[in-house]
């Protein structure tokens, strides 16, 4: 079976280096899976989740805050602005930030300045990603007896 | 011999600088751990950016000859991105970098290429500015964190200052064929007792020649070309600028501490002289008034 080398890097670490079979990422126009051999590739992700396939283990996600990605025949680099694997998500926080950026964007339209919405925006979108992330990767260990955080994200998702 | 008065009066003062620069190397040492804590959390980012960098910069195909970043042009104007300290006191430090910065320039002048300088730190711009080539920009107060508008905002919510601003003004200047090679040159942390002064070329961006060029030809670019090598281009050239003012702040603090460490060390060794002076000339005081008794004594018999 031949493999591709992935580093994903964070701004301030480096969140996973290894070999892996495959790897989804979260484009800017849609998912982009890589192989071994794949073409040379230049892509600016969204943010969104990343998926990570092994021959004999359990696919790993991993939520990134965007950034970029670099695809070689034989290694794929994601530069990203944060990443963080599904373990590591505190639920509790993305949560707390949801809320507080929803309470934010559904405020009175007189305080508000562009640049701030524009960030509570795109802070909105990072904890949702990181909320959907944790719950598939939950989801996945308890595939087998209990569906229900599987479907519960995906109507949030709706 | 100076009298005793005298040298505890010398004493004392020594002992007070002494307590300044322990206090100094104290505050020195903390601001160092996090520093070097920063510069060496994101090199890896800095490093593997780069690289990527010089990866696009091989491509030679159509959207790459339309990039402005990429354009390979003669020579002619040198832009140089001096990064020092705001303040002195940190042993070699300052006068190191401005040394080499100084032989770079000196170099390119050599070659008949106009130099403008862009100054971060006030340590660098007032030596630049009696004896260097013009300035074209400076920056200075910066503080211990800056950060990138490219950074998570988890990054910039303690943010000091921002780099955007300076990489604007290089990239502006080098699109605009002010300059048509710029530089920066920064104190690179090695270790805590050793920095050295580096000159890296920023822009145009070094190709890997390592690279075959047929592997680049059927690159592909999602969205599409021109967006892609845009931001990519604009902000890891900013991280690259962020990593180098991280390396030259994780330098200056490691400098200082190590230069107030030496400064109290010298102080406590002279204070040992000075009080074994002190209490020779108490002896003697003492050995001459005894004296001064037996002989009046004697005198009198």
């Amino acid at each position: 079976m031949s493999t591709i080398h992935l580093s994903l890097i964070a701004q301030d670490r480096i969140v996973y280096d290894d070999d892996v079979k495959m790897v989804i990422l979260p484009g800017a126009s849609g998912a982009i899976g890589v192989l071994a051999k794949h073409a040379p590739l230049m892509a600016v992700l969204q943010p969104g989740e990343i998926l990570v396939r092994n021959d004999g283990e359990e696919d790993r996600y991993f939520s990134v805050g965007g950034g970029f990605a670099e695809v070689r025949p034989d290694e794929v680099v994601v530069l990203a602005r944060s990443a963080e694997s599904a373990e590591e998500i505190d639920i509790a926080r993305a949560e707390e930030a949801m809320r507080r950026a929803q309470e934010y964007l559904g405020g009175p339209e007189k305080d508000r300045d562009m640049e701030r919405r524009l960030a509570m925006e795109s802070a909105l979108r990072r904890s949702l990603t990181r909320m959907k992330v944790a719950r598939k990767r939950a989801a996945v260990r308890s595939r087998s007896a209990d569906h229900t955080p599987y479907r519960q994200a995906q109507q949030e998702e709706e | 011999m100076a009298t005793t008065r005298e040298i505890k009066r010398r004493i004392r003062s020594v002992k007070n600088i002494a307590q300044v620069t322990k206090a100094m190397e104290a505050v020195s040492a903390s601001k160092m751990r996090r520093a070097q804590a920063q510069a060496q959390a994101t090199r890896p980012y800095a490093n593997k950016a780069m690289e990527v960098l010089s990866f696009l910069a091989r491509i030679r195909n159509s959207y790459a000859a339309d990039q402005p970043l990429l354009q390979q042009r003669d020579v002619k104007r040198v832009a140089l991105l001096l990064i020092t300290a705001d303040r002195g006191l940190a042993g070699g430090l300052n006068s190191h970098m401005i040394t080499a910065a100084a032989r770079w320039i000196k170099g390119w002048e050599k070659e008949g290429k106009d130099v403008e300088l862009v100054t971060i730190g006030k340590k660098g711009r007032d030596w630049m500015r009696k004896y260097g080539p013009p300035i074209r920009a400076e920056f200075v107060s910066l503080g211990d964190r800056p950060a990138s508008g490219y950074l998570a905002a988890s990054h910039r919510r303690k943010a000091t200052a921002e780099v955007g601003p300076i990489a604007r003004v290089l990239m502006d200047d080098f699109i605009s064929e002010r300059y048509d090679a710029v530089y920066v040159g920064f104190m690179k942390f090695i270790n805590t007792v050793n920095q050295e002064p580096t000159v890296m070329q920023l822009l145009p961006i070094v190709p890997d020649e390592s690279v075959p060029p047929d592997m680049a030809i059927d690159y592909i670019f999602e969205p599409d070309a021109e967006t892609v090598l845009e931001q990519v281009l604009q902000s890891l050239l900013e991280i690259e600028i962020l990593q180098a003012l991280y390396e030259a702040i994780a330098s200056e603090h490691s400098a200082r501490m190590v230069a107030m460490r030496n400064a109290t060390e010298a102080a406590d060794e002279l204070i040992g002289d000075l009080t074994l002076t002190y209490n020779k000339a108490r002896q003697h005081a003492i050995t001459m008034s005894l004296l001064d008794i037996a002989g009046a004594v004697a005198a009198l018999e």
